[in-house]
């Protein structure tokens, strides 16, 4: 029961997220969906890194060395890479917006039609 | 376990009504604030899920750095007043995340998880306990050595978009 309570946590987060990311017209709201849906991917890894265990630990049946004991932390591992990317992706992200702001002055991601004309 | 769950539940509501928040107030410097709120407690969380390390990480990163960056360019834009509008997309953004969730949480509960709490015991200790103990030690040993050409190659990917968004801004 814990895995799937904080599973359907993740899943509520990352469609409040995506629901931003579709229907609002802020550039900056639509990078914090983004940034959210990130944090529910990454709850969900961290989840997953708790509760399941990996192939190779269910291939064990004696001892567990300490690599097997490792693998179970393959989730965390594939969080941090998930936060380095949201990070490179959130300082690109705001540059863009303000880069746009200067040209068109607004942040309204529908002003953005420039190869839409 | 009654009182852990009681904190499981508050960290929960709280941060499903500051995802809320975050994409239906009109004033976007609040959305700002409450998505802080959000990642403190997935923060939180991440310790209740025996990953420490990661808890402070999404502190000092996502409550701390990210979160400064986004406040930083909702002033640089000064556009607070107009705020944050829909658009003309309602119906299919609100359908489409809800089918997606339903199909998600049809998922987490419909599969046949193997948990590790299931292994057999190691050395008199259950499996949990002794993969977690030492979580940042492990973490740190696992990132190092299995996986230390990724790790160079997110150093890579920060270093290119930090002069990305640094010729981006520039004025010319």
């Amino acid at each position: 029961m814990d895995l799937e309570k904080f599973l359907v946590l993740s899943a509520i987060i990352f469609a409040i997220g995506l629901y931003g990311a579709l229907a609002r017209r802020n550039v900056i709201t639509v990078l914090m969906s983004l940034e959210l849906m990130f944090t529910a991917v990454i709850l969900a890894a961290v989840t997953m890194s708790r509760y399941v265990a990996s192939r190779e630990a269910l291939a064990q049946t004696g001892v567990a060395t300490e690599s097997v004991l490792q693998t179970l932390l393959t989730g965390q591992v594939f969080a941090l890479f998930i936060i380095v990317v949201a990070a490179a992706e959130i300082a690109l992200g705001l540059g863009i917006v303000i880069a746009f702001y200067r040209s068109r002055e607004t942040v309204d991601i529908s002003q953005a039609n420039l190869m839409n004309r | 376990m009654l009182f852990q769950d009681l904190i499981f539940w508050a960290l929960a509501a709280v941060a499903v009504v500051g995802a809320l928040g975050v994409v239906l107030l009109r004033d976007v410097f609040r959305s700002a604030l409450l998505l802080v709120l959000v990642f403190l407690t997935v923060a939180g969380l991440f310790f209740f899920l025996a990953a420490e390390f990661l808890g402070i990480v999404q502190v000092l990163i996502y409550a701390g750095a990210i979160s400064i960056l986004i406040i930083f360019a909702i002033m640089l834009t000064q556009n607070v007043q107009e705020g944050n509008l829909p658009n003309g997309l309602q119906f299919a953004a609100v359908l489409l995340p809800a089918l997606l969730l339903v199909a998600l949480a049809f998922v987490a509960f419909d599969t046949d998880w193997r948990l590790i709490a299931d292994l057999p015991a190691v050395g008199g200790t259950a499996v949990e306990d002794a993969a977690f103990r030492d979580n940042t030690f492990t973490l740190s040993k696992l990132l190092l050595e299995n996986y230390a050409l990724a790790f160079g190659a997110a150093g890579t990917l920060l270093l290119a978009s930090i002069i990305g968004a640094l010729s981006l801004v520039r004025e010319r």
